[in-house]
């Protein structure tokens, strides 16, 4: 079983002759136990196909099937929940709560959950430790590194153990050595058999660590490649 | 999500004691100018209020507040006396004469006469000297701030001369009057001797002053005298209202100050309404973060009106500390003595900052609710 399937799913913006055709038919997928990497040029829908699949954006056709559930058929309320529960996101400028202190961040998907607050201060702080930053848990993001705030971001992604995480370009803003640690840190997340990783990249250098490489252009996935081709390009 | 929210609305200091300061004006404003509003309405009613002995005001029918007086006739009094319910009606005289110092200081004065055998009327809160003292021959008393007037920066003492009309008179007491309207000394006398002080008119006779017998209303007192002497008749409250009424119909008072409170809930609620809401845009990337991770609407209104009314809250009460302390300070001073608080200035505030409060909220609220949560993913 796939733990992101679409089929010929269309997103429009727009209406009348502004219309734009952001996914034109897009099939996609995301395996359980794998890191899947999305790559395109800018404007490719990328992104847009990420909100799809994360429950953010309705799509205007097709069908789409998010860890065994009919997304199209959830309600707002249920596709929330669904989110609440099983997607963790991960995003190019972190957006970490800046009043919020690191482990306090990193608690926030637990507290939305219902968990109460000393509860999920504690997994947090446990995960942090994990992430290298149990030194760093009182700080607030203005007094972390670039690569802290993107390791407290995961923390937080991955907190509440969502079958699903969904990141945007996270390496983007992070140097060679930390873009790696973070990579690392996802590809064991995806080692799962339950769990799934989707990754929107521009950045090569992080090919590596793909299981499966998704190459759109124009609204579609024009290609896919497995591990064994991941290799070879990496 | 509440500590989040609260953490948010705390987080950048400028912003929110910009906040806070911009409600706590604006409450300031409201609560000062509906509470010197209130004091001068209340000063158009001192006189009426200051005499506790009577309930029952007895006047001309065309008399419409305390300063319009016209004559009764002085077989009015003896009327009034006949009608059944009455325990008892005496006379109560109201002029405006000039006093006159031995330096030479003047002023208008309110000169209230009470009647000479019972003293009905007299000002029983005396900071110096004793209202029976007013038996004595050519004697008045004088309230503090007319005293200050008439003598300013002078040791308060008894026994001091004032010219009334060519007739000198003796300081006898000096008392804590409410302040009148007008800043003028309010002076009391027996009835006999403050006609003589105003110049001889044909009538004199202002009022009459009256008290029901036990079991009858001050209001039943009133139909009844009116029924029985075509005068006019208004219980103690029934003849303040009628001043309050009075002014705020025929001066340029409530128009002044409903400008100046209009002004101060527009300014407040565009200032304070557009800081707060200035302030959710600021963080609408958090917003639309939470969205994202799976807050709910509703958690995300609860965090916005939580923000909101703890602002509102917060700045409401220093607001209102402000004003405290500024009657607190002015209450002092002699020209704005009986500056008042009521309890519905602060309702009233507590009203309109509520209404900035949920107008800034619901104009906040609305641009998270219409966030789309994919948003987040824009850089």
């Amino acid at each position: 079983m796939n733990a992101v399937e679409t089929r010929g799913i269309k997103k429009y913006f727009g209406s009348g002759e502004t219309r734009v055709e952001a996914l034109r038919e897009t099939d996609f997928e995301a395996r359980f136990g794998e890191l899947t990497l999305v790559v395109g040029p800018s404007g490719s829908g990328k992104t847009t196909l990420l909100s799809v699949v994360a429950g953010l954006l309705d799509h205007d056709e097709g069908a789409l099937h998010v860890l065994d559930s009919d997304m199209g058929a959830l309600s707002n309320a249920e596709r929330l929940r669904f989110r609440r529960q099983n997607v963790g996101f991960l995003f190019q400028q972190y957006n970490l709560l800046p009043a919020l202190t690191a482990v306090e961040n990193v608690a926030v998907p637990l507290i939305a959950n219902g968990i109460p607050r000393k509860r999920a201060e504690e997994r947090a702080a446990a995960l942090l430790e994990t992430v290298g930053l149990g030194t760093r848990m009182a700080a607030l993001p203005s007094e972390l590194s670039g690569g802290q705030q993107q390791r407290v971001a995961l923390a937080r992604a991955l907190v509440h153990e969502p079958k699903l995480v969904i990141c945007d370009e996270p390496t983007a803003a992070l140097d060679h050595k930390t873009g790696d640690a973070v990579m690392n840190l996802l590809a064991k997340h995806a080692l799962n058999p339950d769990r799934a990783v989707v990754v929107v990249t521009h950045d090569t250098r992080v090919l590596q660590f793909g299981d499966r490489i998704a190459y759109m252009d124009d609204g579609r996935i024009v290609q896919t490649e497995e591990r064994a081709a991941v290799a070879e390009v990496s | 999500m509440r500590f989040i929210a609260i953490r948010m609305l705390t987080a950048d200091r400028s912003k929110y004691l910009g906040l806070i300061f911009a409600i706590a004006f604006c409450t300031f404003l409201l609560q000062n100018q509906t509470s010197i509003f209130a004091g001068i309405l209340k000063r158009t009613g001192s006189q009426i209020a200051d005499i506790t002995d009577a309930s029952v005001w007895v006047m001309d029918p065309k008399t419409e507040y305390f300063e319009q007086t016209k004559a009764l006739k002085d077989t009015d009094l003896l009327r009034i006396r006949g009608v059944d319910g009455v325990a008892w009606a005496v006379r109560l005289f109201k002029g405006n004469p000039v006093a006159k110092t031995e330096s030479g200081k003047y002023a208008v004065s309110i000169m209230i006469g009470i009647d000479d055998a019972t003293l009905i009327g007299a000002p029983r809160k005396m900071l110096l000297g004793r209202w029976e003292d007013l038996r004595r021959p050519d004697s008045v008393i004088v309230d503090r701030a007319g005293y200050r007037l008439l003598y300013p920066g002078e040791p308060e003492r008894l026994g001091r001369s004032i010219e009334l009309n060519d007739h000198r008179v003796s300081i006898v007491g000096i008392s804590d009057a409410a302040a009148p309207f007008l800043s003028f000394p309010v002076m009391h006398a027996r009835y006999s001797e403050a006609v003589q002080f105003q110049g001889q008119e044909r009538k004199q006779l202002s009022y009459v002053i009256a008290k029901p017998l036990p079991g009858i209303t001050p209001e039943e007192l009133c139909r009844r005298i009116e029924r029985a002497t075509a005068l006019r008749a208004r219980t103690t409250d029934q003849f303040r209202w009628d001043c309050i009424r009075y002014y705020l119909r025929n001066t340029g008072i409530p128009v002044n100050f409903g400008i100046t409170i209009f002004i101060a809930l527009v300014v407040g609620t565009v200032v304070a309404g557009q800081t707060f809401y200035l302030f959710t845009i600021d963080n609408l990337r958090q917003f639309g973060t939470l969205k994202a991770i799976g807050v709910a609407d509703r958690t995300l209104v609860g965090m916005i009106l939580l923000q909101g009314f703890m602002a509102g809250a917060i700045g409401f009460s220093i607001g209102t500390g402000m004003e405290v302390t500024f009657v607190e300070i002015f209450l002092r001073k002699l020209a704005t003595r009986g500056l008042i608080v009521l309890w519905q200035n602060v309702a009233i505030t507590a009203g309109c900052i509520l209404f900035v409060v949920v107008v800034a909220s619901w104009l906040s609220i609305r641009r998270v609710l219409r966030l789309e949560a994919a948003e987040v993913f824009r850089a």
